[in-house]
């Protein structure tokens, strides 16, 4: 019987090891007799498990685990710390979930989170994998806050336990567009969507914000998130001579499509939401991504605090790519409200969320009654020499530039 | 008009790869009546090859077309081990087995290597180091670049090549027999393993090239990059006559000109905007936006998809025909 349960912890080591691929393995949770025993007489322990979803295979692994290591450093900073909430020494759980960017196994990743009563979700990615999951904690009532998904739908369903701490993409959209209608003063602007939740949201809005400012759009083209030849799209773009291209996807697709562009002799300015707002996009396509605008909801990791960037670096030795900062606020949200609520039931803390106001690592965070953040930033990107360097701020529909705004933060 | 030719050679960039992935589809085909659908992973295997290759060469200072050619050099190699193991180890066992047996082996072969791959090189998109210094060239006004027209040239290198290879050589003699009658062919004294093992290492040789090609174009190379490629080339193989070496040739090059005219033309020739009289309610909303496009250019696969449909309708056995072995 000792044996069984020697052999079981080792399986779980071992198990836990191949599963998380960085190091640093949080022992087993269930407090084992031998050695936690002297803790267990003296505090009780509560086991809190927070879920984390994210792709962490396919096109956007980076990213999704960009996200799940935000999610993991608040949580093990959440241990260290020795939270008490009733009374008891609370442990927290990181449970981080694959969901593939992919609608089905997202709401099955979801409902296993629910089965496994998790007491909340930091999550998910990508919108359109969000937006279906939401509905199945809803129904279980369990808080969900997003760090990435920056489709409108998401909060505009009516649910009380759906947060955001980005900006979304009705604000992301009109942001770029503005930006590219003021400063680049085209004529003629092609929009190209990825067919996805996200990128058909984002194209949607920046279409809409340009021909309110008077700039002729071109019949809308589409791709997939799978699409590497994108030459046929833009050969028909390039016969009707835009001034600027805006594409609505992802850094996967949208490397080969900008390079792709230059190739066909397109001298159009290129311009991409937040998912193409990478490195990466240099590493794709070379020196045709120099110049690219593109935005982001939300500050970049460069002008989150400094304490998270520098417990970032010496947890996971890079820096944080894109949401992190973000998916670090959502966990410590929800720790936030459980520290207030005293209490790690949904149904108990989910109030507090609402009414919450939280410094985090990207600023002030309050929200409004749809759940989305009030007066998010989104900050506009060029790429210079083979990085996205912020160039400006807009925020409450005011553009300012990046130095102005970095002081105005206390050059954080 | 520019507009078309442009069109037409991105159609014929991506066709030339499609036909070179389907002659590999084809060959298989042609011997032993599989259709095996682990041909697109060992593209894939032949772009990640050439990928680590290229990109530990990429700062030695030698010429790009060097370090590529390095790297296919590299790729083909790894690829034709690829494929003579598949064939030894999950085909030739069930070589008298019913049909459906080795073609549910070659999806699990498919499912490996792709996981395989996946183990190796990770999941992330790998980005081909960008050594080649594109240039472009004008042709009444449309552009093609540099690695365009050596993909091109490459592709009919390795058509003229193959063709000899079948019909001029002791070994595609022997091919020729295998298919035409395994039994009658061993009894005149042709190694029949030999041969087909041979056909999966020239079809695997050929992925490589395709794959080092698909790479260093598109500048991109994941492990889910075989199966859609696969899947084209395949049916490439299928519109050209499956079995059949011209065919496949023929079919790469139409289906990558279908899809790009396709795809290039499916949103203008959709646009309901452009019959808005025939409702009020069409009216208004293209006063609205201006365009109303049933189908858009995301519907490129569906095009070729549906053309594909349309050829195996008229024409079952493929534009060229199938060309398999008399089992009589």
């Amino acid at each position: 019987m000792q044996h069984a349960k020697h052999l079981l912890t080792l399986l779980a080591t071992v198990a836990a090891v191949g599963l998380t691929a960085c190091g640093q393995e949080k022992k087993p949770e269930a407090p084992k007799p031998q050695a936690a025993a002297p803790a267990a007489e003296s505090t009780p322990t509560i086991d809190i498990k927070i879920g984390h979803v994210a792709p962490l295979t396919g096109s956007i692994a980076h990213l999704g685990k960009d996200n799940e290591n935000g999610a993991r450093l608040a949580i093990e900073q959440a241990n260290a710390a020795k939270i008490m909430i009733d009374g008891k020494l609370a442990h927290f759980e990181l449970i981080a979930e694959d969901d593939q960017a992919d609608p089905k196994v997202g709401t099955t990743v979801a409902q296993k989170l629910v089965d496994m009563k998790v007491a909340g979700v930091d999550g998910h990615l990508n919108s359109g994998v969000t937006i279906p999951a939401s509905a199945i904690y809803h129904q279980a009532g369990i808080p969900m806050i997003t760090g990435s998904a920056t489709n409108p739908q998401l909060t505009e369903q009516g649910f009380d336990n759906v947060f955001r701490v980005v900006g979304r993409d009705d604000q992301q959209g009109p942001a770029i567009a503005n930006y590219l209608a003021s400063a680049e003063k085209p004529k003629v602007v092609a929009v190209i969507d990825d067919s996805t939740a996200y990128g058909e949201g984002l194209a949607d809005q920046v279409a809409k914000t340009l021909k309110a400012a008077g700039v002729k759009v071109l019949a809308r083209e589409k791709g997939t998130d799978k699409q590497t030849d994108w030459k046929a799209v833009l050969t028909k773009i390039k016969g009707e001579k835009p001034d600027a291209v805006f594409y609505g996807g992802m850094d996967a697709t949208g490397g080969p499509l900008i390079k792709q562009g230059r190739e066909l002799g397109i001298k159009a300015v290129f311009s991409f939401g937040d998912g193409a707002c990478t490195d990466k996009m240099h590493e794709l396509a070379g020196e045709a991504a120099e110049g690219m605008l593109c935005s982001q909801a939300g500050i970049p990791p460069q002008a989150a605090s400094k304490a998270f960037l520098e417990a970032y670096k010496a947890r996971f030795n890079v820096d944080p790519i894109l949401y992190a900062p973000f998916t670090y606020d959502a966990a410590n949200l929800m720790i936030e409200a459980m520290k207030e609520a005293n209490s790690a039931d949904p149904a108990k803390y989910l109030p507090f969320l609402h009414k919450i106001s939280y410094k985090g690592a990207t600023g002030t965070i309050e929200f409004d009654a749809k759940g989305d953040r009030k007066d998010a930033e989104i900050t506009i990107f060029v790429m210079k020499d083979g990085k996205v360097e912020p160039t400006a701020v807009v925020k409450a529909g005011k553009t300012v530039p990046f130095d102005e705004f970095m002081k105005g933060m206390g050059g954080a | 008009m520019d507009i078309f030719i442009q069109q037409l050679i991105n159609g014929i960039t991506l066709g030339a790869v499609y036909a070179v992935v389907a002659l590999g589809y084809t060959m298989v085909y042609g011997i032993i009546q599989l259709i095996n659908f682990a041909h697109g992973e060992v593209v894939m295997i032949g772009a990640m090859v050439a990928f680590t290759v290229i990109n530990a060469l990429a700062g030695s200072g030698l010429p790009p077309l060097v370090v590529v050619l390095i790297g296919t050099g590299c790729a083909i190699p790894v690829c034709v081990l690829v494929g003579y193991t598949m064939e030894r180890l999950a085909y030739r066992p069930l070589r008298r087995a019913p049909r459906l047996a080795p073609l549910i082996t070659a999806i699990g072969v498919s499912i490996i290597l792709q996981h395989l791959a996946m183990l190796v090189w990770s999941r992330n998109v790998l980005a081909f180091p960008q050594i080649i210094d594109i240039k472009l060239y004008n042709i009444a006004g449309a552009t093609i670049t540099n690695v365009q027209i050596v993909i091109i040239l490459t592709c009919i290198l390795i058509m003229v090549a193959l063709a000899a290879l079948v019909y001029r050589t002791r070994l595609g003699t022997a091919m020729r027999a295998t298919a035409q009658n395994p039994q009658v062919a061993g009894l005149m004294g042709i190694d029949i393993n030999r041969v087909i093992a041979a056909t999966f290492a020239i079809g695997a040789a050929l992925a490589a090239v395709a794959g080092v090609m698909v790479g260093t174009y598109y500048g991109i190379a994941q492990y889910t990059m075989g199966s859609i490629l696969g899947l084209k080339a395949f049916t490439a193989a299928v519109l050209g006559g499956i079995g059949n070496v011209p065919g496949a040739m023929l079919g790469g090059v139409v289906l990558g000109i279908v899809e790009a005219l396709g795809a290039g033309y499916i949103g203008t020739y959709t646009d309901l905007c452009k019959i808005s009289g025939i409702s009020d309610w069409l009216t208004q909303r293209c006063a609205n936006d201006g365009h109303f496009v049933l189908f858009g250019s995301n519907y490129q696969d569906v095009f070729a998809f549906a053309v594909l449909i349309m050829v195996l309708v008229f024409r079952p056995s493929g534009l060229l025909g199938e060309r398999v072995g008399d089992r009589a």
